[in-house]
């Protein structure tokens, strides 16, 4: 990891995106297991479609999860101090999750120097689903 | 209409340990292949005692508690119109496997949009570890949508 600095980064500045491969239906049991969350919903397509849904979705945490390594794969975990998502749009089943994060704001507080990241995830058709921010303190 | 005079309720706080296990399982199904979240010895070298709990996990946790329809069940809500709308984290101190953290659920608050179409339930959640140290403070919003 190429250690991240304050003093060199600007509004507007990347950090490293990455594209998940489409969403199967493998992933979603998986983090329903791994995660806690059994909600059928995600799962179990009857329950979905008896719900008013055409197929199962999949969670928002776990494209949440995503952007956390988005965040930990440019800083370690150490520095992040807040990390907020609103849920825009369901991510569906088959869905290539791309995860984006950009520096907005320089500042500092509590006696540290830190950054304001904005955040996303879309699908391959640049459909918002995720939208965010996050604190990271940097040396 | 949810009941308004839910608003500050305060749920029973409930102690979860943080096994080594669900966070390997955690990053396997997130596609996490760093190897700090799963190699004890990869954790250390990077200055952490042990597995460090990944950013989004203490909502994870916060689900292995007793009664995790608790919320739901309180306010009548109904499964198949709930959403997430919105999930915050600030993090005060870090968390690791063998942890047992404490979670202390209070509902925020209770509102509507869309002349009642929508309503929308704040919890937020102080997380503190075994030595009363504060580890986080989570809020989560839940949209229940009607008709």
């Amino acid at each position: 990891m190429t250690p991240v600095s304050f003093d060199t980064l600007q509004p507007g500045d990347a950090l490293p995106s990455f594209q998940t491969e489409p969403l199967s239906r493998l992933a979603l049991a998986l983090y329903c297991g791994a995660s806690g969350d059994h909600n059928p919903i995600h799962v179990d397509i009857d329950f979905a479609r008896a719900a008013g849904q055409q197929d199962v979705f999949a969670h928002g945490m776990l494209s949440m999860a995503y952007l956390g390594r988005l965040l930990t794969n440019w800083v370690p975990q150490q520095a992040l101090r807040q990390f907020g998502v609103r849920f825009v749009a369901l991510t569906q089943v088959g869905d290539r999750v791309t995860c984006r994060g950009t520096v907005v704001e320089k500042f500092t507080a509590d006696g540290e120097q830190r950054v304001r990241l904005a955040l996303s995830t879309a699908n391959a058709d640049g459909q918002v689903k995720l939208s965010g921010d996050a604190v990271v303190a940097l040396p | 209409m949810i009941d308004r005079r839910h608003i500050g309720h305060r749920l029973p706080a409930f102690s979860v340990p943080v096994e080594a296990g669900r966070l390997r399982f955690f990053a396997k199904a997130t596609g996490q292949a760093d190897p700090v979240y799963t190699d004890p010895a990869a954790a250390r070298a990077a200055g952490h005692p042990h597995l460090p709990v990944p950013p989004t996990f203490l909502f994870c946790l916060e689900m292995d508690g007793p009664h995790p329809a608790a919320i739901r069940e309180l306010l009548g809500l109904d499964y198949r119109r709930l959403l997430h709308g919105e999930q915050q984290f600030s993090y005060h101190a870090p968390a690791h496997a063998g942890d047992v953290l404490t979670f202390e659920p209070r509902i925020d608050d209770i509102y509507d949009k869309k002349g009642g179409a929508l309503e929308f339930v704040v919890r937020s959640t102080r997380v503190s570890n075994q030595h009363g140290t504060l580890v986080a403070e989570l809020r989560a919003v839940t949209v229940m949508r009607h008709g």
